[in-house]
């Protein structure tokens, strides 16, 4: 860690489990339409169109602004943020400003120096504009299209205190971010565009710069560590760093100038009239008690209830597709044991798909714990029926069967260690001379004699006995 | 006028009736039309007589004002920048138009984007006076008031930001009336300032405007800001008894042309006559009331108009440059002096470091006024004043002079402020130039404005005497 390097964020997070916009009726499943096809003459800012406020919008974003350990504004007040821009049909962004709907909240992060409370600053509710999509590159397009569809797509900004040292420690407090949205069932991050940062660095004593909409976590810690480097360098240098937006070319891995601070928005915010405010405070009680079990408390849970290790614990808890799918496999099988398998095992097996835990069947996993746990099948062998199941198909006593997975019985097993002594004189020679090793040679033979259908540990002993008798 | 007209419309010719409005639009010299929807109209007309359908307005025409969103029908706010614009969508109050059986003749005249008192700002050119066809008709729904007063259309649609509707009705010598804010839904009218403006219909008598309220009248989910109507022809004729009502003395004096001080003065009496008492009352803080309008109105106007950019509807340039380039220059082009100056002004009240000396000071003053209404309601039921301190003028004599002309609506922005009901009827004449009466009442109390300026209009008919300029 840098002590010098501080870094705060912007993450527009886009509400995309409602079904329909901030301020129209307009679906919010567009994402594999046409452009230009959920729209309306509200979200296309027609004239003589008006706003009607979502308000499962604001009961989602109080749901975020409550776990993220925020203050709940009494009522809404929305804002007009005015600025050109082709994605803007109206010339303004419907936005909050003063009074935003969440304040003063925090979360906590296993930073790079152990765990840390990073302070949330606010998180206020928008309009998300349309979606640009240049000709080439941003520099060099030769003309831009719109697509409106994303117009008026309902948008938390969730802003942080400068609170995050670390290009890593922003990637994290992302991750538990997403995290969180997720337990709420507010967010999808898989869909594109549904979560964008503006991230802003600068090493203590120097001006910041601020790097707009990048798409991806991974984005976010190399252009934060690009502009380590750059920022560095111009201060080794003895050039001041300016204030200034910077764009993140994702292909070339650094970040370029845009504007200025000289070139600097002046928004001229003030409030949207066509807009009542709605009083919350009194939706905030419900709302409140309604909030699932989030990531930190679950993974207590587990740990305790499940007897399972801490890691196992967090990596079971990230997600809560994978947490709710271990529940699913604890409920049948031996819980400890499941939490080994799931979480080392079979979270590998799908990443090394790109798969998620959609691909398996909560009940096809309990299967094959419960057939380990009764000794029916080695390990070897289970990696086999997972593997086969994501590669193939099918069921696990199928593929037990089909494949004859079924641990080999004592008297197969004695026999192949007999058979392996034998043959490996050398191997055994070596073992007796202090060689440790050479014995992993005797029990890959047993193991391929048995088809791996022995057990290693098992078969390790049986040859210790064996060489012990000879 | 119109249940009698709808009545023989019934039992005669529809479509004979409106070809006789539109044979007398073509040989018109009031420019009161900007679009005659002639095709459309009399072919529902055509309709209507084979087979007649119910309805208040059953096979009536009216017109609508062009800043009012018609389907099918060009709706410009009298500006080059939106030639060409067909709304995809009907207004609120043209759906309930339509579904009591009316027919939509046409469009009607306007300051640009509403922002005038006189109807010259037009890029259609001005309206004429049909009293005078050197004078204006007033503004900005100069084409709507004109239209009624000259015969061309029996009743139509106007809107008043500052006076818009009252106005025209004062210097035309026809009914106005400014419906409290909320109480007729705004979705579908083009947007001058959002915060202060109302539809409102223009009629011959005060029983047409109280049919046409009764009409468009009431919430609707489209617009956050409407709220439920009362009941306006029901008790309509039951007479002055015992109302109290407020002269507001600040209404009077200085600046008031004395052929319009007296026929207001005769138009309490004619009250006192019928049975209402009177006594003067002080709004204190009126004379602060044009200065926070025009902050107001500016400020809003410059956020509302940044949708015209011509990229996706309206004017649109040859050549495309780039986004910054085109935009400014369609907006040059296509924006008249009075729109550029009040989008220049309001931009600048809204900006960084002037918004608190500018617009949030005049939200202040407009809390204050709106408290001067409200202290003056509780110990009167309505206010009466002059609508226009002076009847129409010249057509030219004013337009180079804006602050002239910001003048004139002394006494309808304070209206607009409080956010309270007002109508206009004429009270009498300065020559051959009609006078108007203004009545105000309490918010969502028009029952009780429109029930008086019936009494006065029974008792004194000026509405018989019709324009013999035309």
């Amino acid at each position: 860690m840098e002590t010098d390097v501080i870094i705060g964020l912007e993450i527009h997070v886009q509400l995309n489990k409602l079904n329909s916009k901030m301020f129209c009726g307009c679906s919010t499943n567009y994402h594999t339409d046409e452009p230009n096809t959920h729209t309306c003459p509200v979200c296309l800012g027609l004239p003589g169109s008006l706003p009607v406020l979502n308000k499962k919008a604001v009961e989602y974003g109080i749901r975020v602004g409550l776990a993220l350990n925020c203050r709940i504004e009494e009522q809404t007040l929305f804002y007009r943020k005015n600025y050109y821009y082709p994605d803007l049909p109206k010339g303004f962004q419907i936005s909050q400003y003063d009074y935003p709907l969440a304040t003063g909240g925090h979360l906590l992060i296993k930073g790079d120096s152990g765990e840390r409370q990073i302070r949330i600053t606010r998180a206020h509710m928008e309009e998300d504009p349309g979606r640009l999509v240049h000709a080439g590159t941003i520099d060099k397009a030769k003309y831009t299209m719109v697509d409106y569809n994303r117009c008026g797509m309902p948008l938390l900004e969730v802003v942080t205190e400068p609170d995050l040292r670390s290009p890593k420690e922003a990637r994290v407090f992302l991750d538990k971010l997403r995290s969180i949205l997720e337990y709420l069932d507010v967010f999808d991050g898989n869909l594109e565009g549904s979560m964008r940062v503006d991230a802003n660095i600068s090493l203590a004593g120097g001006d910041r710069a601020e790097v707009k909409n990048i798409s991806s976590h991974k984005g976010v810690e190399k252009a934060l560590s690009y502009e380590i480097t750059r920022q560095r360098n111009l201060k080794r240098r003895n050039i001041k760093v300016v204030q200034e937006t910077r764009h993140f070319d994702e292909l070339r891995n650094i970040t370029v100038s845009i504007r200025s601070k000289e070139q600097a928005h002046d928004y001229r915010y003030y409030p949207e009239a066509d807009l009542v405010s709605v009083r919350v405070a009194d939706w905030v009680p419900a709302i409140k008690a309604s909030l699932p079990e989030l990531p930190d408390a679950k993974r207590d849970r587990f740990r305790e209830h499940y007897s399972m290790t801490d890691d196992h614990a967090k990596s079971l808890t990230s997600e809560i597709k994978v947490a709710n799918f271990y529940e699913q496999v604890a409920r049948i099988a031996q819980p400890k044991l499941a939490a080994v398998w799931v979480a080392d095992v079979l979270k590998g097996e799908l990443n090394y798909r790109g798969l998620t835990v959609d691909s398996f069947k909560p009940d096809h996993m309990a299967e094959i714990v419960n057939l380990l746990d009764s000794g029916r099948v080695t390990e070897d062998a289970a990696v086999q029926i997972i593997r086969t199941i994501l590669d193939k198909g099918g069921s696990p006593g199928q593929i037990v069967s089909d494949l004859g997975l079924t641990r080999a019985g004592d008297d197969t097993v004695l026999r192949a260690v007999r058979e392996a002594v034998a043959e490996s004189v050398a191997a055994v020679e070596d073992f007796r001379g202090g060689n440790e090793r050479a014995l992993n040679y005797v029990v890959g033979l047993v193991m391929k004699k048995t088809k791996g259908r022995a057990d290693p540990a098992e078969v390790h002993r049986l040859i210790m006995e064996e060489i012990e008798m000879t | 006028m119109l249940a009698q007209l709808k009545d023989q419309l019934a039992a005669g010719s529809a479509e004979d009736y409106l070809q006789s409005l539109f044979d007398k639009i073509e040989h018109s010299k009031l420019n009161a039309f900007t679009t005659l929807a002639k095709e459309s109209a009399l072919s529902r007309v055509n309709e209507f007589d084979r087979k007649p359908w119910p309805g208040l307005l059953a096979g009536v025409p009216i017109a609508i004002k062009e800043c009012i969103s018609t389907k099918g029908i060009e709706t410009t706010c009298s500006s080059r920048i939106l030639r060409g614009y067909v709304p995809p969508y009907d207004a609120h109050v043209v759906e309930r138009l339509k579904s009591e059986g009316a027919i939509i003749m046409g469009k009607t005249n306007m300051d640009e984007f509403a922002m005038g008192t006189s109807t010259e700002t037009s890029c259609f050119g001005p309206t004429r006076n049909p009293w005078d066809l050197d004078t204006v008709p007033g503004g900005s729904s100069g084409g709507s008031a004109a239209a009624v007063a000259g015969g061309e259309a029996p009743c139509s649609l106007g809107s008043d930001t500052g006076g818009s509707v009252r106005c025209p009705a004062s210097f035309c010598g026809v009914v106005g009336l400014k419906p409290t804010y909320g109480l007729v839904s705004r979705y579908g009218l083009i947007a001058y300032a959002n915060s202060l403006e109302q539809i409102g219909p223009l009629t011959n008598t005060v029983e047409d405007s109280a049919l046409l309220l009764e009409i468009i009248a009431g919430h609707d989910w489209r617009d956050s800001t409407s709220a439920e109507k009362g009941s306006y022809l029901q008790g309509l004729k039951d007479g002055i008894q015992g109302l109290e009502v407020g002269i507001p003395k600040e209404y009077f004096g200085e600046g008031v042309d004395k052929k319009v001080e007296k026929a207001v003065w005769d138009a309490v009496s004619a009250l006192e006559s019928l049975g209402a008492a009177w006594k003067e009352v002080s709004l204190p803080h009126t004379r602060y009331a044009l200065a926070a309008y025009y902050v107001i109105a500016m400020s809003e106007a410059s956020s509302n108009l940044a949708r015209f950019d011509g990229l996706r509807y309206g004017l649109r340039k040859e050549i495309d440059q780039d986004w910054h380039t085109t935009f400014a220059e369609i907006r040059s082009e296509g924006f008249g002096p009075e729109v550029k100056r009040r989008v220049l002004l309001g931009t600048y009240a809204l900006s960084a470091g002037y918004y608190g000396r500018y617009y949030l000071k005049a939200l202040k003053v407009r809390t204050l006024i709106k408290e001067d209404f409200l202290r003056a309601f509780k110990h009167v039921d309505l206010l009466a004043g002059p609508t226009m301190p002076i009847p129409a003028f010249k057509i030219g004599e004013r337009i180079n002079d804006p602050l002239s002309l910001y003048l004139a609506d002394v006494f309808t922005v304070p209206i607009n402020l409080a956010g309270v009901p007002a109508i206009s009827l004429p009270c009498g004449f300065a020559g051959h130039l009609p006078i108007g009466l203004q009545l105000i009442g309490r918010h969502f109390e028009e029952a009780t404005v429109l029930r008086a300026a019936q009494a006065y209009e029974e008792a004194m008919p000026f509405y018989l005497k019709r324009p013999e300029a035309i």
